[in-house]
């Protein structure tokens, strides 16, 4: 319950808030990021009007308390999406409460929880997309106090944000504005007028209240984590996620813009060096790239406008990377790192040992999720993030059109990574992997490695693009002279991957780009013909490949999107994500905010 | 004739005809019986031709189409066989060489049809036909007992590619999916990268190798964490993953390897999607990149288990090379249809299956290689199951499994060793007017003697090995060196003996008080049943004493109470009301069919119940065949007015088990013998004999009364059920309501 308390005023930082007074909200997370001060900092913000919350009328109080409290209260913490009674085989770990379910918070079960999702999801949908609309300001269960003073309003529209940060902040949308309705009864509820809320300064910049000195110690404990909730519900800079990938790191960096002159001035020097040295370069050592083309631009993010940066390098240079944020003194402005993928269970102790570094691991699959879902909620700076392939039959016609993914469930999610995992997705925090094969990126340039002597993706890619696999291929036609009309397959199948190479004389004349190109549409097919099964198994018509085996790679896409389309006569839809590898990232982000807001 | 040709082997199939020797026998045309002199044989025995129907496959290397060629050309001579059935990839490559050099038109067939015909074929025919494949047990292969329904199934079919295909009836198939991963890129993408290039190197080379060098695992991806968050570290995350770099080199036999279980693991994968998708769990497994090697069966096996978390079971044949030729065949053949009749497959024309220890079978393999095996005859008749049966798709003949016993095993592998010396002597006796019985002799006794040395090296040859597959592969061995009968003078001889005691015999019984007199009756079956000569330690007596008496055969008998004894409750049975009819399977000849069952189905005629007396139909051992059961009951009529009467007005049937083994497949059973028990309701089965009763069907659960009655004339058998040579089984057994 306390826990809830706290984390009740801490959801609204995640909301957008484009027109919140910007010194003190900077100022607030400026003054978090140093550890041990954080008294000071919320003390240090006169003007906030806020002193007078500790002091507020003891009913009012109470009544945070107790709506915070209830089951589904203020918003969803980690537990409250854990429903043990949804069988699947991987219960997502930390599903975001929507708010909605503050409504339905006696009705726990299983079906409820996953439409409850749905709704969710395309209430998010009204509000979302902040950069075109002003974004209304968030207000947490606080706004229910009517004798708050609203000093800093912005003067966004009242009623319809005010629980949506919660939603924001957990799963990066916003919420329904069914929430007003929640409100409303709050207010009454708490015997004060009927009056709409007024709109209400952020919580996070509102200074922390005085400890009254004559409290219960629970109550203490309690007043406490509100007050530390008030300073801490926005991690310190800088923002990171990791997805430590068997080949590839998938780092996303959140560049603030909106850092004011003052903010700048206190910035330790560290923080601004990696700022620096993150953002004016696209390339760092020799392996380590910046994907330009995929910045998110004037992104809000947790209360503060910004660009989303994605990084990779290779796993293989991890040890340089912590060795680098061990000599830079990373830990000194951080003290955990949210990272995924199996690397942050590998690498958790080099972390720790070398840097100092806490690494906070996350569940790779729950990230990929809900940074795939937050990625397409917020479209690609003004496109749309997914899209598919029309005509995928016909090559001349075939062409990248967008796809709207606003009601995306269910889904088949295929992650092509080194190995490819494919999930049943039903809602956001209702899913299961189904299968997975460890034919995937990595037998694709592992192969290509040994047959063709390449070194790099792009390399392999390169050859690929300029070879022919019909030489390498044993083709329908090869074998039975035409089609095989009894199965009603046509002479141009594969009928054997790499089946013209058992014989001497082709192995002696093939060429390298050949060979490339034969792995490339072996492995892909192979893929898909595994992903259609999947999708048939589960009664899914929509297959999601995403994963950075399509990076800078339209052959397999294409060839995907082909083969759902032609095997299952038109049933199937292959859609693609322009982010592909960087869901997991971008997920491991969001936990950071989610994470610290549950501190 | 036909030709399944893919790309390595030609597999040819061809049916001829095989004439053989064949025991029969005959009554004399007497005109009065006073007539006869006492020496005189009761009927006479005459050997003729038969010709019966078989089917041979033969395995080729490629290399040698040429060889194959002029061997079909060779048993062409006098055939009219204008056109040839031929399928397979090469059936396309190949089609003119073949047309020009043995001026046949060449009748392309459908590959998955023919191959599916073919599976369907041996799944229906060949006992113990599918296996699945453990490894690190032993044996490594379990057998399936053959379920009388085989549909619906899915055969994955590996050749170059993969194909994958429901087979729903036996004309009912759907191509439901495949891959282009397969064999072919087993053996191209191997050959590219180990520079290696044959596909059996590529396989020994994989079975040398390290994965883990290649591929990169779990617990590469996760350091140690995978303990604690509960995932294997050893699965492979991604195949030849680790080999992204140039820095490094890598062991040919480390990426054969990595590559097998990348091949493997995706076939399994894709079958267990597609066995889910059509609701199915029984898979069958084909195509050059299985044949036998295991290797592949045991990578297949893994994954399939894996990706079904142990619901969908891998499947292997045993003669899993032949299915294309033998549905070429069949295809060819259609209009003879094969399938109406039963086959048999011949232990002796065979080539078993291959041992899997790699070193070793390499080996055999080249040796094999060009020249394999398997021939079927047809049976006369059809067979199928005895509809008593409780549960016909969980009916095991066999008492004890040899392959899995390897105690048991040893022992009757040198049990038929040390009898073989017999053997061939009593077959050299059974043809003393011919010239080269000796010789035809001493070759059955190499041939017998190779398949048991086979059999101790490899148990697992020719299905689940068991005392009846000895003793059918004896029979089926002297049957081919042209002994079809070596017993049919001893028989002759001791019916002989025993008719002329069969008056004095019942007689004596007829004296007796009922209860005595069933007791009595019991005991002359058991003791009739000590007559037998398959058991060494009977014949050794018989041998030196050919007047060995029934009553001496009562007294060696052992006191009740038995080794197995419910006698108590069959005679508390049989004051009840009498059973309809009765279904004997009788054992012996001689004293055994004729003092020992006679007087007992007297007494069930007399009772009221009618008699179905099923007798082998062909020759096996001393066992009393159809053809003589017929003459006797003949003679016994002459004499039994219970007897006459009862086959007058049919009470007393006889017929053939469509059977020519010692031993009792229930399974297999004549399609007339059948078709009287549901006739004449059948509400008795009585199974006499150490090889009916006790090696067979000691454990067979019918849906109706049973009495299994035998004794036990193997020391060792008799120590291992608990008893001393000679021990009595009579078990009564009532089917629980």
């Amino acid at each position: 319950m306390l826990k809830l308390v706290g984390v009740g005023g801490g959801q609204n930082w995640a909301c957008s808030v484009a027109g919140t007074g910007p010194r003190g909200e900077e100022e607030a997370a400026f003054e978090v990021s140093r550890p041990g001060d954080q008294r000071e900092a919320g003390r240090r913000g006169p003007g906030w009007g806020c002193a007078e919350i500790p002091s507020s009328a003891p009913e009012a109080e109470m009544l945070r308390a107790g709506a915070a409290g209830s089951p589904r209260g203020g918003q969803g913490v980690g537990e409250v999406g854990e429903s043990a009674g949804e069988g699947e085989e991987r219960p997502a770990r930390h599903p975001p409460a929507p708010a909605l379910r503050l409504l339905s918070r006696k009705q726990r079960g299983g079906s409820e929880e996953r439409k409850t999702s749905e709704h969710d999801l395309q209430g998010g949908r009204l509000s979302r997309s902040p950069r075109a609309a002003p974004p209304a300001l968030g207000m947490g269960d606080r706004g229910a106090q009517p004798e708050r003073p609203a000093a800093h309003s912005p003067g966004a529209a009242a009623g319809t944000g005010v629980a949506a940060v919660n939603g924001l902040l957990h799963n990066g949308f916003h919420q329904p504005p069914i929430q007003q309705q929640l409100f409303c009864r709050q207010g009454s509820a708490s015997g004060g007028d009927a009056a709409p809320p007024r709109p209400l300064l952020l919580p996070e910049l509102q200074p922390p209240p005085l400890l009254p000195q004559h409290d219960s110690p629970a109550k203490k404990c309690r007043l406490r984590r509100r007050m530390d909730s008030g300073k801490k519900n926005r991690p310190p800079f800088p923002w990171f996620g990791m997805d430590i990938g068997g080949t590839l790191v998938k780092l996303v960096y959140f560049e603030p813009k909106d850092i004011t002159a003052e903010e700048e001035q206190e910035e330790v020097e560290n923080l601004k060096s990696i700022r620096k040295y993150l953002t004016s370069n696209t390339a760092y050592g020799k392996t380590g790239i910046r994907d330009v083309h995929l910045e998110l631009k004037n992104l809000t993010m947790c209360g503060r406008k910004g660009n989303l940066h994605f990084i990779r390098f290779p796993t293989c240079a991890m040890h340089r990377f912590i060795q680098m944020g061990s000599e830079k003194n990373f830990s000194s402005l951080h003290t955990t790192l949210c990272a995924t993928g199996g690397g942050a269970f590998k690498f958790e102790e080099d972390f720790r040992m070398i840097a100092d570094l806490q690494l906070h691991k996350l569940d790779e699959l729950d990230c990929l999720i809900q940074g795939l879902l937050y990625v397409d909620s917020v479209g690609f700076n003004g496109k749309p993030e997914c899209y598919y392939f029309e005509n995928p039959t016909n090559p001349e016609l075939c062409q990248k059109k967008p796809y709207c993914l606003d009601n995306p469930y269910p889904m088949l999610l295929v992650n092509m990574g080194s190995g490819v995992s494919i999930l049943a997705v039903y809602s956001k925090d209702n899913y299961k992997r189904v299968t997975g094969t460890s034919l995937g990126g990595g037998t694709f340039l592992g192969l290509c490695c040994l047959l063709t002597g390449c070194e790099t993706f792009e390399e392999a890619l390169e050859m690929a693009a300029k070879g022919d696999s019909t030489n390498v291929d044993k083709l329908v036609k090869d074998i039975y002279g035409g089609d095989y009309e009894r199965f009603g397959l046509q002479g141009s199948a594969v009928a054997s991957s790499f089946g013209n190479m058992m014989s001497k004389e082709k192995r002696d004349s093939i060429s390298k780009e050949d060979l490339a190109r034969a792995t490339l549409v072996t492995i892909t097919n192979n893929i898909g013909s595994i992903a259609r099964m999947c999708a048939l198994n589960e009664k899914i018509d929509r297959v999601v490949f995403v994963g950075n085996f399509l990076r800078i790679n339209m052959v397999s896409m294409k060839l995907l999107a082909y083969a759902m389309d032609f095997w299952s006569k038109g049933q199937l839809k292959a859609l693609f994500l322009e982010h592909e590898g960087y869901f997991g990232a971008v997920g491991a982000l969001l936990e950071l905010f989610k994470m610290t807001d549950e501190q | 004739m036909a030709l399944f040709l893919c790309g390595s082997l030609t597999k040819l199939a061809y049916y001829s005809t095989v004439q053989h020797k064949v025991a029969k026998v005959r009554s004399f045309d007497h005109s009065g019986k006073d007539t006869e002199p006492d020496h005189e044989p009761p009927y006479e025995i005459s050997v003729q031709e038969e010709v019966t129907a078989r089917l041979h496959f033969i395995k080729f290397e490629n290399t040698y189409i040429e060889a194959c060629l002029d061997f079909i050309k060779d048993h062409l001579v006098n055939t009219e066989t204008k056109v040839i059935q031929a399928t397979g990839g090469g059936a396309y490559k190949f089609k003119d060489l073949i047309e020009e050099k043995l001026q046949l038109k060449v009748d392309k067939e459908d590959v998955m049809t023919c191959l599916i015909k073919g599976c369907n074929f041996v799944l229906k025919n060949i006992p113990h036909e599918a296996f699945m494949y453990q490894k690190d047990s032993n044996p490594e292969f379990r057998f399936q007992t053959n379920h009388p329904n085989i549909f619906p199934y899915l055969l994955v079919n590996i050749g170059s590619g993969v194909s994958i295909v429901k087979v729903e009836t036996e004309d009912r198939f759907e191509w439901v999916g495949g891959s282009s991963i397969g064999g072919g890129t087993f053996w191209g993408l191997g050959a590219l990268l180990t520079k290696t290039k044959k596909f059996d190197e590529l396989l020994h080379l994989a079975s040398k190798g390290q994965h883990a060098n290649v591929d990169m695992l779990v617990q590469d991806i996760y350091g140690g964490a995978h303990q604690t968050l509960g995932l294997s570290g050893n699965l492979i995350a991604s195949s030849f993953g680790k080999s992204a770099t140039a820095d490094r080199e890598f062991s040919k036999e480390d990426m054969a390897k990595s590559l097998l279980h990348m091949i493997s693991n995706d076939i399994g994968q894709l079958a267990c999607l597609y066995a889910t998708l059509h609701g199915l769990d029984r898979v069958y497994f084909g195509g050059f990149f299985i044949r036998g090697h295991p290797v592949t069966m045991r990578t297949i096996t893994y994954s399939i288990n894996f990706f079904s978390k142990g619901e969908v079971q891998a499947l292997f044949l045993r003669h899993e090379g032949y299915l294309g030729a033998i549905g070429a065949f069949l295809k060819g053949a259609e209009q003879d249809n094969p399938n109406q009749y039963s086959w048999g497959e011949n232990y002796a024309g065979s080539s078993g299956l291959m041992s899997t220890a790699p070193e070793l079978c390499l080996a055999q393999r080249t040796r094999s290689g060009t020249f394999d095996l398997l021939e079927m005859d047809r049976l006369e008749r059809p067979l199928v199951s005895l509809p008593l049966l409780q549960d016909p798709s969980s009916y095991v003949p066999d008492t004890v499994d040899l392959t899995d016993d390897a105690l048991a095993r040893k022992y009757w592998l040198t049990c038929f060793e040390e009898a073989l010396d017999g053997v061939v002597k009593r077959a050299v006796a059974s043809q003393p007017e011919s010239v080269d019985a000796v010789e035809r002799a001493e070759k059955f006794r190499q041939k017998y003697w190779s398949k048991l040395q086979t059999l101790r090296q490899q148990p697992f040859a020719y299905g689940t090995l068991t005392v009846r597959s000895l003793l059918d592969t004896r029979e089926h061995c002297l049957n081919e060196f042209s002994f079809p009968d070596p017993y049919s003078k001893v028989k002759q001889q001791e019916n002989g003996l025993a008719l002329k005691c069969f008056q004095s015999v019942t007689r004596s019984l007829d004296a007796l008080g009922w209860e005595e007199r069933q007791l009595a009756l019991v005991k002359g079956l058991l003791a009739g049943n000590v007559f037998d000569w398959g058991a060494k330690a009977v014949s050794d007596v018989l041998e030196s004493d050919p007047r060995f008496g029934f009553e001496e055969a009562k007294r060696k008998l052992q006191e009740r109470p038995w080794l197995v004894d419910s006698y108590s409750e069959w005679l508390q049975r049989l004051k009840g009301p009498p059973h309809k009819c009765a279904l004997i399977f009788a054992d012996n000849s001689g004293i055994d069919i004729i003092l020992g069952v006679f007087p007992f189905v007297r007494e069930l005629l007399f009772r009221g119940t009618e008699v179905i007396l099923a007798c082998n139909s062909g020759p096996a051992l001393n066992d009393v065949t159809y053809g003589e059961s017929l003459i006797v009951a003949e003679r016994i009529a002459a004499m039994d007015p219970i007897v006459h009467s009862a086959l007058q007005e049919e009470k007393l049937l006889l017929v053939q088990t469509g059977s020519s083994s010692p031993c009792l497949d229930l399974s297999r059973l004549d399609q007339g013998l059948a078709v009287l028990v549901r006739e004449r309701g059948a509400d008795l089965v009585v199974i006499e004999g150490m090889g009916r009763a006790v090696h067979t069907n000691y454990h067979a659960a019918l849906r109706c009364e049973s009495l299994k009655l035998a004794v036990v004339k193997n020391a060792w058998l008799a120590e291992r059920l608990g008893g001393r040579l000679f021990s009595v089984i009579f078990k009564y057994e009532v089917p629980a309501q």
